[in-house]
């Protein structure tokens, strides 16, 4: 009897990164809410917190690792090249800034928001407006997705890409949309409704309490990636990522599978585009473009690709280097040795060396999946197997 | 009843028929449409559709070259080389170093002149060294590794190519005086600059020795060879490193032309400028039918027109959808014939 219940290793493994997860990320509240404002904090902790990571940059980039973490389910897990990414990220901020602000001035729309309702515009709750976010670009997602999946994979990056400058361009050149203002164009949307969580409204400077709601929706899309990888789709999205021919012939439904990868990652991209959206209180066009797109492809790389922890760590690391590290050092450098130099124009150097140098020497990434690292290195294996072979004759 | 079915020509099954059915019905309508289009605005206003269409051509002609690049390469080793776009940038920003700083030429003159022609050799040799380069430095390791991975480190490439063009060029565009006679013939109404007729001049003997050198030289042999089957013609004796080598010197060479044409016709550099480009061109090379060199300049040629009349043209969406435009035509075609319009679909076999 005891036989039949052994421990069943996928619901272990699934839930014991909770606990784990809750402790790092109430430190990282209780310093952010509670240590900062306290008085008695010595000055020097104050400074180096505000220096190398203050409030703001540990927000944006928790919506990064949000994004990645959905880029990783379209790359990392079912092998499918998406360079037009930014777009998921666009729709999302664009729904948050319809849907939660005065933007449809003419309009008069209150559905459980978190503004007195005689205000003009539409406004929608929060975490209504979060779902409807993932919902649409999950839709988008599939539109994009259902004519061109069945392409090979680099015309299918490459159609992903012209999406990802298409849809931009038009909340770029939205003022006049045939007739129509959707997006305000390039003076962007500004002013998002603030967060409501029942006992008071969150701001765009309630820094703590904002870091709690956003490592909720981080948890949210690490619980969504690990359940979805051991379940049934998740091992047809490994299967098609190894080899799409034979995952076929095994009875994988290859555009389908296909589909919901694009559209689980499209979701996550809403929901980071309306927690963006809300960070920054306001949507602005031009911040979404092609750079973006690679910059969480260089997070999901550096990190390896497939794995959740690993992506995790890479857009951490990418987005405080590229958000506040590397200013940060650059001051500390140029105040140290009296130089002038601008080293936030060497983000494009870093990136494209951190994608060279990955792909070069370590394809599996930072922390690497082992099923990954053994299908990255096939070259090289098969080269050990046939000097093997010849080494027996 | 057995027999007739039997004698019935095989034209493929059901699901290519279908296939066939689709690209034939979406051709049909796509260029009815088009030809409507067009049709309207040239009676609309006929000159102005032949002034821009002829200045459409002079960017398709740019197009064409940066486009050839993305051919050669994906037609040998099957990567799209990201990277390209950014090497057209930085050889545009190393012509207008070279005419502008380290000869001097500043109008058009004799002495003008040596420095644009000795400038076309020195930039074509640019191209092609860095372009080698890049191939020997990252994509050689990774010839054997699963596609994601070069395609992957092209972009990455692409980054680097592109900061190298922020720090040479600095982060604004640059105003650079050119070298090419700058005056107008008139035919007609119609106003075309000589600029345009300098460009056709250079730019078609440089394409037409690039096919000369692919389909009759012993090493354009040996490039198709490669591109068909790297085992076997390493077994006939060709030397697959070289020939794959020599296929990025002639892209990288040819980017380097389109970068002197372009800094020369419209005298501004900018760091993102390859970006675009690169992008467009590329498009160019798959409408066309990526992998065939007369393909990636009709596609050129064609982009370059379409976007022309799309900016100038009073029925268009005009150029704030420029890039719109551009990248529809770009999924149009992927969807309804990925094998562009002068390629051949090719069934994958296993």
């Amino acid at each position: 009897m005891a036989k039949t219940i052994a421990p069943n290793n996928v619901a272990k493994s699934n839930r014991k990164w909770i606990t784990g997860y809750s402790i790092i990320g109430l430190l990282l509240f209780i310093t952010y809410q509670f240590l900062l404002p306290w008085e008695g904090l010595p000055l020097g902790i104050y400074d180096a917190i505000y220096r190398w990571m203050p409030p703001s940059a540990i927000n944006e980039s928790l919506v990064y690792i949000i994004m990645a973490l959905g880029l990783n389910i379209v790359v990392g897990y079912a092998g499918l090249l998406d360079l037009g990414y930014v777009a998921f990220w666009a729709i999302g901020g664009y729904c948050a800034g319809w849907f939660m602000s005065e933007f449809f001035y003419f309009l008069n729309i209150n559905f459980l928001g978190s503004v007195p309702a005689e205000a003009p515009g539409i406004h929608i709750n929060f975490w209504m407006v979060l779902l409807i976010g993932g919902f649409v670009c999950g839709v988008f997602g599939i539109l994009i997705g259902a004519p061109t999946l069945r392409l090979k994979s680099d015309y299918l990056a490459l159609v992903t890409l012209g999406f990802g400058e298409i849809i931009p361009q038009v909340f770029f050149n939205g003022e006049n949309f045939f007739g129509y203002n959707i997006s305000n164009g390039t003076k962007g949307i500004v002013g998002v409704d603030p967060i409501p969580v029942g006992v008071k409204n969150l701001g765009p400077f309630d820094f703590g309490w904002k870091l709690l709601i956003f490592l909720l929706l981080t948890a949210v899309m690490v619980f969504i990636s690990l359940r979805l990888r051991r379940g049934r789709l998740g091992r047809a999205w490994l299967a098609i990522r190894e080899d799409e021919l034979a995952a076929s012939m095994m009875g994988v439904p290859l555009m389908r599978t296909k589909l919901a990868a694009y559209a689980v990652g499209a979701f996550a991209g809403g929901l980071g585009g309306v927690a963006f959206a809300t960070h920054v209180n306001g949507v602005y066009a031009e911040r979404f473009n092609f750079t973006i797109s690679i910059f969480l492809l260089a997070m999901v790389v550096l990190g390896g690709m497939g794995n959740v922890w690993g992506v995790i760590l890479g857009a951490f690391i990418l987005s405080w280097v590229n958000g506040n590290g590397l200013t940060a050092f650059g001051q500390l450098y140029n105040e140290q040795f009296g130089t002038d130099i601008d080293f936030a124009s060497f983000t494009f150097l870093l990136f494209g060396l951190v994608l060279i140098f990955m792909m070069l020497f370590k394809r599996e990434g930072l922390l690497p999946e082992s099923r990954l690292k053994l299908m990255l290195h096939e070259d090289e294996l098969d080269q050990i197997d046939a000097s093997s072979k010849s080494g027996d004759k | 009843m057995a027999k007739v079915s039997e004698s019935k020509k095989f034209t493929g099954t059901p699901g290519q028929l279908r296939r066939q059915r689709i690209e034939q019905s979406g051709a049909i309508v796509i260029s009815l449409l088009m030809s409507v289009w067009m049709l309207v605005n040239l009676v609309k206003a006929p000159e102005q559709f032949v002034q821009v269409a002829i200045s459409g051509l002079r960017n398709g002609l740019i197009y064409a070259l940066i486009a050839l690049g993305y051919t050669l390469v994906y037609g040998i080793i099957e990567l799209i080389n990201f990277a390209h776009g950014d090497l057209f940038m930085l050889s545009a920003v190393f012509s207008s170093f070279f005419i502008t700083y380290w000869i001097g030429a500043d109008q058009s003159n004799p002495k003008g002149w040596l420095a644009f022609a000795s400038c076309l050799v020195a930039v074509m040799i640019f191209g092609a060294v860095v372009n080698v380069l890049i191939e020997r430095l990252a994509y050689r390791r990774l010839r054997n590794a699963p596609r994601l991975a070069p395609l992957i480190t092209a972009v990455g490439m692409s980054f680097l190519l592109n900061f190298i063009g922020l720090k040479w060029n600095g982060s604004t565009p640059r105003q650079w005086p050119t070298v090419i006679p700058s005056g107008d013939i008139y035919i007609g109404e119609i106003r075309i600059s000589l600029i345009t007729l300098w460009l056709f001049l250079i730019g078609l003997p440089l394409l037409l020795a690039l096919n000369y050198l692919v389909t009759n030289t012993k090493q354009g042999k040996a490039m198709r060879a490669t591109s068909q089957d790297k085992d076997a013609s390493t077994l006939m004796g060709i030397n697959v490193n070289k020939t794959i080598a020599f296929t990025f010197a002639l892209g990288g060479a040819m980017a380097g032309a389109a970068g002197l044409l372009y800094q020369q016709s419209i005298g501004t550099t900018s760091y993102n400028l390859g970006f675009q480009l690169g992008l467009i061109a590329f498009t160019s090379a798959v409408l066309g039918g990526i992998g065939n060199l007369w393909g990636a300049v009709v596609g050129g040629l064609l982009i370059g027109l379409i976007q022309g009349l799309n900016d100038g043209l009073p029925y268009a969406f005009g150029q704030a959808w420029s890039q719109s435009v551009v990248f529809a035509i770009l999924i149009i075609i992927l969807v309804f014939r990925p094998a562009g319009l002068l390629g051949k679909s090719v069934t994958e076999k296993v």
